[in-house]
């Protein structure tokens, strides 16, 4: 992809992005909600049409080639349900119609999950149960990539796993997948590399790891109290690179140590640290970074008052 | 292996099949409006002022008129709007189907189902209160191709300038009364006479009433209605492919 720009009106949905997926992996595409995420992978799909750039799917131009490329192409998208009275099996049966070489769909349903359930209405099946029918209809044309737009949301921890195997699964039989997320554990979790996109632009592109080292925290310090924390003195502490204060939740981050730097600071302030957490950095960390949000913006000015 | 095409076409025909309450309202509602108003003995008999026919003799393309009017603009629309806005168009477009022939499923399904609902209804009226079959078959099969074409244009449109499904409940129902009293339904277009007469004559339903009439008693319909119902419908389905939005 290729400078792709799309602009609803005059709002900016996608901003030139470029990146390039390399077969194979799962790559992850990671934002806050309206980041422009799904136009980006709707555009991909061929549903949308960009303003400018390019893309090329397999050599596939999606936006003038769009019946080859759902031949290539397995899309899950967000929020797009069934008809309601369809059953699992009649799905998968209209679906495997659509290609010329389907995959058998019994044992796909059986290895989603889904054998016991092929007379179920779409409308009778559970959230996660969906959700599998609808990777399990990206499948079933043997696509070379799969798009899966949010595909754990709504989903309990358990079936979150079970998603969580089965993208592996799918990727580990050679299929491409390009993961639209926000939940970050979800990219953690799953994905080769990372592209962060905030406000239509790529804040970032690397492997989890290398996001996370690149990131200005390796621990994070968080706590609660109930009166006012100095943070400007928090910040001038040793290797603090940030601290912050959301809904009476400080966090503090920054390098080795810091936190022990942050209790004795507390004390010298005379505050009582409540619910104190040290944690190892994460995605998050680097997340926030590269994703600058009115939140954030608030929130600083919160601290200076 | 088969076309994409025909396995929607398929899929819908068996969804439309588990759709009860539609099926009552397009399939039953007809025959059963018949039934109750043939119970009526004023309406079992000829009158002059009618040309020699009864009433329930004039309910018999009404009712016809009626199970269109309900798959057209009660049933259709909806479905198609819910279709659209749950993601099934959407998702579809990602497929090697075209997402248009899932909108050519619906209208066949409620073509069939209509037809059926005709069927019934000239059978019911004949078998049970003796009214007469079309005099004019060929006259006939043209006006009601015409009429139902011009009612699924009417649902096609609902469909296409409704931007969600509440909005789309709301034109309906704007839509549904006037069709039914130009149908006839309340009051059938026949006995009807003077400037009302006239302007009813220029809506879809009207021309149909009046077409589908001829052709029972035994002319070939008067061109003019004939024109009306398909001018409508080239005016309505262009509105429905230029306002149409598949998301």
């Amino acid at each position: 992809m290729d400078g792709l720009r799309k602009t609803y009106g005059d709002k900016v949905a996608v901003d030139e992005i470029s990146l390039r997926v390399h077969e194979g992996e799962i790559f992850g595409i990671l934002g806050p909600n309206g980041a422009g995420k799904s136009t980006t992978v709707e555009s991909i799909a061929g549903l949308r049409v960009g303003d400018r750039g390019r893309i090329r799917v397999h050599g596939i131009d999606p936006w003038s080639d769009r019946a080859p490329v759902t031949e290539v192409l397995g899309v899950q998208l967000q929020e797009a349900r069934l008809q309601a009275k369809i059953t699992v099996q009649e799905a998968l049966e209209l679906w495997s119609a659509f290609y010329a070489d389907p995959e058998p769909w019994a044992p796909l349903a059986e290895r989603l999950g889904l054998g016991t359930q092929l007379r179920q209405r779409f409308e009778n099946l559970s959230g996660g149960q969906q959700q599998r029918l609808s990777i399990a209809l990206a499948l079933i044309g043997r696509p070379r990539v799969v798009v899966l737009d949010e595909l754990t949301t709504g989903l309990d921890p358990r079936a979150r796993r079970e998603v969580w195997d089965l993208v592996r699964d799918v990727r580990d039989r050679g299929v491409t997948v390009l993961l639209v997320t926000h939940s970050m554990e979800e990219a953690q979790a799953l994905c080769d590399r990372i592209a962060i996109v905030d406000a239509g632009r790529i804040r970032a592109l690397d492997t989890p790891a290398g996001l996370i080292e690149a990131a200005s925290a390796a621990t994070i310090t968080t706590f609660e109290t109930s009166v006012a924390v100095d943070l400007a003195s928090l910040r001038e502490l040793d290797g603090v690179t940030a601290a912050r204060s959301e809904h009476g939740t400080v966090t503090v981050e920054g390098a080795e140590g810091v936190a022990l730097a942050v209790i004795e600071a507390l004390r010298t302030q005379g505050v009582t640290p409540l619910r104190l957490r040290v944690a190892a950095g994460s995605l998050d960390a680097a997340y926030l970074d590269l994703t600058e949000t009115e939140t954030d913006t608030e929130t600083r000015q919160e601290a200076l008052r | 292996m088969t076309s994409p095409t025909v396995a929607v076409i398929r899929t819908e025909s068996r969804l439309f099949a588990r759709e009860r309450l539609s099926l009552f309202w397009i399939v039953l509602f007809p025959s059963l409006l018949l039934g109750v108003l043939g119970l009526i003995p004023s309406f079992r008999e000829d009158t002059a002022d009618l040309g020699g026919r009864s009433m329930i003799d004039l309910y018999v393309p009404v009712t016809v008129l009626l199970s269109m009017i309900m798959a057209a603009i009660m049933t259709m629309p909806p479905t198609l709007t819910g279709y659209r806005e749950s993601g099934v168009l959407r998702r579809l477009g990602t497929t090697p189907a075209r997402p248009s022939s899932i909108l050519l499923g619906q209208l066949l399904v409620h073509a069939v189902a209509v037809a059926a609902s005709s069927v019934i209804v000239i059978v019911l009226g004949r078998l049970v209160f003796g009214t007469p079959l079309p005099e004019s078959p060929v006259g006939y099969v043209v006006a009601y191709v015409l009429a139902l074409a011009v009612s699924l244009a009417i649902g096609s449109a609902i469909t296409a300038v409704s931007p969600n499904g509440k909005a789309g409940q709301v034109v309906g129902m704007v839509v549904f009364f006037p069709s039914m009293f130009t149908a006839g339904v309340y009051v059938p277009v026949e006995v009807l006479s003077g400037t009302a007469r006239d302007i009813i004559s220029f809506t879809p339903y009207g021309a149909a009433s009046n077409a589908l009439n001829d052709a029972a008693a035994g002319t070939f319909p008067e061109l003019v209605d004939l024109a009306v119902m398909g001018g409508w419908a080239v005016v309505l389905y262009l509105i429905a492919v230029r306002a149409f939005r598949w998301e």
